[in-house]
């Protein structure tokens, strides 16, 4: 029997569109398609094995092997830093972490710049890296909100059309990094599953060419 | 009765092997106090694989540290002869800020130094221990070795800043060839060089497939004699019994402050992280003012033991006597069992939450099978 390669997917919207993706290219696993709430799903003779996980879980479920690989956006891995490869950018699931404030906001340097967040680690590498004294105000969820009732001065977070900013009367001031769907490998998977591996990357980069 | 298969785990059992292996090879075991002074690290934390490191005030109010690596108390006590080479082992306990839950941790490290006028040959016998290493811990195992000199060559050719070199040496370390040839774009390296740094990173596999293709991309953008080392280190890699196990892959890289030459990672098959890790450290040694030239390797065993077979029961047998029976025969009943290879446990009534293989009553000089649920 084939040995079975361990696929950690992102459940919801982003997870449907990779596993198409990972259909066409050759692992495809119908039971997937079932509705139900199962959660784990085998095709033994393609050798895959598909687990659905919370977005934010990928990268653990990968850096602890028990995936072998899985499929994550730019935002988790640089705020968890796991130890993992970054073997591709699928190119969806685009947007960019950005900082934003009220419309009138008005960035007095003399002052230390209170920053809520969900992504702390990100915050904090990015005004380290421009010198910037901040206080975190870690959040996790309805970040938009701490600006406007005062909690923070600024707000670092996701942003995909910007409609939910807008409607807040909140403006990006900066973009920090864009952020997309990355295909990432356990370091050890990546060399006992090489073959399935970069098999899978082929024809992921034949597909994506396919697409421009 | 096989004593290692029952009692010992299986990260203590490989300790032993590994000991006596690196013996077999004349390595002298290096034997360290508990503590350091704390100024030994903090000149080169960075080579520390984590920078936290436990303080405290000794009675001559010196600060000392509980050892975080070995590495740099051999180093301490190395004194250079030309010519010769000092060999040493270790097997000892480091404590570490671990990665997972961000506390200290003690560490059971095992790992070699080889110091001195390192040549190739001992470069091969370093990289032999460790791919044996790796097949005393088991069967499907891979040692990866990268070479830093090229990337060192290529990098050094362009004028790049620190920050660019280390996070382009990030990006080789993710195998991130989106980002790394973004950043060659952004830094303004050459087309040529930034594609031999993406095929690098992206490169591996067995010498044989790997070797030729190197030749074509790295010709004119590396000394020729720094491509003619690699290739003869790796023919004689080659020639060993164990290069069944060897893969080159550019994308192991470690600090370039202190390392240089050949590095090399080893992994197992079921432990997710590397168990082996290594690679020759002259620029350390120069750093630290030392003549002589370094490798080595540590074996990180705390990663071994998710592989530790769980215990299912607190042992195989509850043997279960009342008040008054013949003490004589109740011993003599259990060290039947115990030369049959099982564990034994006496009791006059079960322990709560206790869980046994079996469990079996004495009485009347008979021994006899009690139902589980009794």
């Amino acid at each position: 029997m084939k040995p079975m390669l361990n696929i950690a997917l992102p459940k919801g919207r982003l997870g449907e569109k990779v596993y198409a993706m990972f259909e066409k290219a050759g692992f495809d696993c119908p039971a997937i398609r079932e509705t139900n709430r199962k959660l784990i799903f085998e095709n033994a003779e393609n050798g895959v094995r598909y687990f659905w996980v919370k977005p934010s879980d990928v990268a653990i479920y990968v850096e602890h092997g028990v995936a072998d690989i899985g499929v994550a956006g730019k935002d988790i891995l640089l705020e968890y830093e796991p130890d993992v490869y970054e073997l591709m950018d699928l190119d969806i699931g685009k947007c960019r972490m950005a900082v934003a404030a009220k419309e009138d906001f008005y960035d007095d340097p003399e002052h230390t710049l209170r920053v809520a967040t969900k992504f702390s680690n990100i915050a904090r590498n990015y005004y380290r890296s421009q010198g910037r004294d901040i206080d975190i105000i870690h959040l996790n969820g309805s970040i938009e909100i701490a600006p406007i009732l005062g909690l923070s001065d600024v707000i670092v977070d996701i942003v995909e059309t910007g409609t939910t900013l807008r409607e807040n009367k909140l403006a990006v001031v900066e973009t920090i990094v864009p952020i997309s769907a990355r295909l990432i490998a356990n370091k050890s998977g990546f060399r006992f599953k090489n073959e399935p591996i970069t098999k899978l990357m082929e024809q992921m980069s034949k597909l994506l060419e396919e697409e421009k | 009765m096989n004593i290692q298969d029952t009692i010992f785990k299986n990260d203590e059992k490989i300790s032993y092997l590994l000991r006596s292996l690196y013996a077999r090879y004349g390595y002298s075991h290096f034997k360290m106090s508990q503590f350091e002074e704390y100024d030994l690290y903090v000149r080169n934390k960075d080579f520390l694989i984590s920078d936290s490191i436990i303080t405290f005030t000794d009675t001559n109010g010196k600060l000392m540290a509980l050892k975080p690596d070995v590495t740099f108390s051999i180093l301490k006590n190395s004194k250079y002869a030309p010519g010769s080479v000092q060999r040493y082992y270790y097997n000892e306990n480091v404590y570490r800020v671990s990665k997972d839950t961000q506390a200290f941790k003690e560490i059971m490290q095992t790992g070699l130094e080889c110091i001195g006028d390192i040549d190739r040959y001992s470069i091969f016998e370093v990289l032999t221990l460790a791919a044996k290493s790796l097949q005393t811990i088991s069967d499907s195992c891979v040692l990866t070795v990268s070479y830093l000199d090229f990337i060192y060559e290529i990098m050094d050719s362009i004028s790049l800043s620190t920050d660019e070199k280390n996070a382009m040496l990030k990006c080789m370390g993710e195998k991130n060839l989106h980002e790394l040839s973004k950043l060659c774009a952004e830094s303004g390296v050459d087309a040529a060089r930034a594609d031999a740094l993406c095929q690098l990173a992206s490169c591996y596999g067995k010498p044989e497939t790997v070797l030729p293709r190197l030749k074509k991309l790295l010709t004119g953008l590396v000394k020729e004699e720094t491509l003619a080392s690699f290739k003869n280190l790796m023919e004689i890699l080659m020639s060993a019994r164990w290069s069944e196990i060897l893969r080159i892959d550019f994308s192991v890289v470690s600090d370039m402050k202190y390392y240089n030459g050949i590095v090399f990672k080893g992994f197992v098959e079921g432990v997710p992280v590397s168990v082996l890790s290594g690679g020759q450290y002259d620029r350390l040694m120069e750093k630290m003012g030392h003549k002589s030239r370094a490798i080595g390797f540590a074996v990180y065993l705390d990663s071994l033991r998710r592989q530790n077979m769980p215990k299912n029961y607190d042992a195989d047998v509850a043997l279960l006597y009342n008040e008054g029976v013949s003490a004589d025969g109740l011993h003599r009943a259990a060290e039947a069992l115990r030369e049959e290879g099982l564990t034994v446990q006496l009791q006059r009534t079960l322990p709560p939450k206790a869980k046994y293989g079996k469990i079996l009553q004495f009485q009347d000089g008979e021994v006899t099978a009690v139902e589980a649920d009794a």
